[in-house]
């Protein structure tokens, strides 16, 4: 049977068309912060310049496409439609009439719909592993910058330690098949996720020692919340069947996790021993204030401006890292359709067919782009400052 | 400034000891131990077989014994050769001793790839020496250009030239390996036709047709991060009291530049240089799997893929000392290039 094909104008104009909910989204986003630029504060400020606007629109633009993706996407991004076997871009699929907008790939899947299913695994581990890797930072760091001696030395070598590592090395001892077995990745879950629960936990408890109805709402709240999640997580045993991760998601999580953490941990560090020198510590000191108090509550929020920046960076650091464990096919499943991994089935056939990697690495590239230029243009609004 | 770096020797080598052991713990694990003798045995043996093999061959003695021998403070055995009950090599493709005898990293052994069948050493320095040569290369290119653009860009700060430049080089951060390497090898092999997209030919020769692409690839990511930080230690130069008195005195923003500004401006690049040793390590990895040259990256993924466990105690030993090594070049250079810094 003949393929026919859509010209390639129609091609730009039908993945302009599939990405409909995605322009509203963005309309309505971009369109509300614009009229409430004065009160919205640092995120007001990004919309003053157009290496902020190009950034923030970026990431949107990919967080929306997550969201939308069972939308967008006129394929599953694991169905294969054998007839449509390396198609070339714009191929019409036969039987539903449907487009191949981007060709299919050699196991006759669509790369349109894969690129856009990709972002969900990307927007969905990268930043979560990046919000845990800066509460193990922060929770660990704080005491190493504000005590210093002995807790500093041994959590800088602890810490030293997993920076010498190659990262590569790392994710290959750490994401393979056969480490699932042994219980180390649940080890390192457990101790990790607990890591937000005890933050939160004494986040509150400094602030709210004395008010006890606000304390014992709060406190039990993250214990709850915490706890489900970490029952879901670690050891899925979720009651309520909710909270569920994949274990091979788990232990790329972990991996990413144990590998990014100490750099926040180097970065909290630093800020602390710059601050607490400052004089809104010292009155706190001779107020009696507890340490965790001056910690959690005078030294992390005026910390707060280079950690963003530093957060925006890690998750496009982050997303790097996803693709390269993708690339080299460790812990994410071979037909995932993870934008590492759909590269590195495109790369093996450069020699006979190219437009299945060029979506991929554009997508990549673009979300990591998108995240540059967001942290660039939120160091310069914050020096402004 | 001696004892600086001793005592940053003896934290390297105190480092070195721990990671090593947590590499050879992690490469050790049952699973990996399983995968192992499943490789190096015929097809189809049973359970017990397996178990047979990893006993005969000394997988299964204490950790810490066999730490200590691969280490070298500990004798390495033979193994008892149970057809004829006499002492006989571990692997005979390399040489093992059939008598007791301390032989390990101290002396100079990294043992048996089992992958390879030959010893560590005879795969894993020539393989060093290939990616010796790439990263020269890489560091030709990346160097000198990416100093240029951050001199260029923060020489006048916010200008024209500035922003341009600077959004090029965070385009270029955005842009790791296995990105650059697909798009380049799109554009030079695939449609123009000018360069090799695989540099597997260049074991035994290296041309500009098959080399260009992976120096490319490795260069693109790094330019970006070293151009910035540059950019970044210009502009605070350039802010500085004796620039704007040069200024005044007269003399043209060109020498300006180049007679006062340039020399303080690159002490800061010069770390992060060194500092990304590191980094250039993953992208060797990736660039040599992604165009097949026989370096050190190549040779870790074998390693890996292939579970043999002294080739990636060996890569892992050499990639964790680049590493430190590194740390404290860029530290005993920064305290000799900038006079106000002194190290207690």
């Amino acid at each position: 049977m003949q393929i026919e094909y859509i010209s390639g104008f129609d091609v730009i104009i039908g993945v302009l068309g599939r990405f409909w909910p995605v322009w509203i989204a963005l309309v309505l986003m971009i369109g509300v912060s614009f009229a409430f630029k004065k009160k919205l504060g640092l995120y007001g400020q990004l919309f003053d310049s157009g290496v902020g606007i190009a950034g923030v629109g970026i990431c949107l633009f990919w967080l929306f496409t997550a969201i939308f993706a069972s939308t967008i996407s006129p394929f599953d991004p694991l169905a294969q439609v054998s007839i449509m076997k390396d198609a070339l871009p714009g191929a019409i699929e036969p039987t539903s009439k449907l487009i191949y907008y981007f060709g299919g790939d050699k196991l006759a899947r669509d790369v349109f719909s894969r690129m856009v299913y990709g972002s969900q695994i990307v927007l969905i581990i990268a930043p979560a592993a990046t919000g845990f890797a800066l509460m193990v930072g922060i929770t660990l760091g704080l005491p190493a910058g504000y005590y210093g001696g002995k807790i500093d030395t041994l959590l800088s070598f602890l810490a030293n330690l997993v920076l010498a590592f190659p990262v590569i090395l790392l994710f290959y001892l750490l994401v393979t098949p056969g480490i699932m077995d042994t219980p180390i990745p649940y080890a390192m879950a457990g101790l990790f996720f607990l890591f937000p629960i005890i933050f939160f936990s004494v986040l509150f408890w400094t602030r709210f020692k004395n008010r006890p109805d606000r304390l014992y709402i709060l406190l039990g709240l993250t214990l709850v919340i915490g706890g489900w999640i970490y029952a879901g997580l670690v050891f899925d045993a979720d009651p309520l069947k909710i909270v569920h991760i994949d274990p091979n998601q788990l232990n790329i999580f972990v991996a990413v996790v144990f590998a990014s953490s100490p750099g926040v941990f180097r970065i909290v560090r630093g800020l602390t021993m710059d601050i607490k020198t400052r004089d809104y510590v010292a009155a706190a000191q001779t107020r009696g204030e507890s340490p965790w108090y001056i910690m959690l509550w005078e030294i992390l929020p005026n910390a707060r401006g280079p950690l963003i920046v530093d957060a925006c960076l890690r998750i496009g650091y982050t997303t790097i890292l996803l693709g390269t464990l993708g690339y080299f096919g460790l812990g994410l499943a071979p037909e995932s359709p993870d934008w590492g991994t759909a590269i590195k089935d495109a790369s093996r056939l450069l020699r006979s067919f190219i437009h299945p990697a060029l979506p991929p690495t554009i997508a990549l590239m673009s979300f990591v782009l998108g995240l540059n230029l967001l942290a660039d243009s939120l160091r310069e609004q914050s020096m402004k400052d | 400034m001696l004892s600086f770096i001793l005592r940053r020797l003896g934290t390297m080598a105190l480092t070195m000891l721990c990671l090593t052991l947590v590499v050879f713990f992690l490469i050790n694990l049952n699973p990996n131990l399983k995968k192992l003798a499943i490789s190096q045995t015929e097809m189809h043996t049973s359970a017990e077989q397996l178990e047979d093999w990893l006993v005969n061959h000394g997988y299964r003695q204490n950790f810490f014994v066999r730490y200590g021998q691969w280490l070298g403070v500990l004798p390495k055995q033979p193994i008892i050769d149970p057809a004829t009950g006499k002492p006989a090599q571990r692997f005979s493709f390399c040489n093992d001793p059939v008598e007791p005898k301390f032989s390990g990293v101290l002396q100079g052994d990294f043992g048996c790839s089992t992958k390879f069948k030959t010893t560590v050493a005879a795969k894993l320095f020539p393989a060093l020496g290939a990616t010796g040569l790439l990263m020269f290369w890489v560091l030709a290119v990346m160097v000198p250009i990416s100093l240029l653009i951050g001199i260029l860009a923060g020489m006048r700060e916010g200008s024209r030239t500035d922003r341009t430049l600077s959004v090029a080089s965070i385009a270029s951060t955005a842009t790791p390996e296995y990105v650059s390497g697909v798009i380049f090898t799109v554009i030079f092999a695939s449609w123009l036709g000018w360069l090799n997209g695989s540099a597997a030919s260049a074991s035994q020769g290296l041309t500009f047709y098959n080399f260009t692409l992976p120096v490319m690839t490795l260069a693109i990511y790094g330019i970006g991060y070293i151009a910035r930080m540059t950019r970044a230690s210009m502009v605070e130069v350039m802010t500085q009291q004796y620039i704007r008195t040069a200024r005044l005195k007269g003399l043209s923003f060109g020498s300006v530049v180049v007679k006062h500004a340039l020399r303080n401006a690159l002490i800061a690049p010069f770390t992060v240089i060194m500092l990304q040793f590191p980094w250039l390590l993953t992208g060797v990895v990736i660039v040599e799997v992604m165009f097949r040259y026989q370096g050190f990256g190549y040779t870790l993924v074998e390693a890996a893929g292939n579970n043999d466990i002294d080739l990636l105690l060996g890569c892992s030993l050499v990639s964790v000392f680049i590493v430190l090594i590194t740390q404290l070049i860029s530290d005993v250079g920064y305290a000799f290039l900038n006079p106000r810094i002194r190290v207690q």
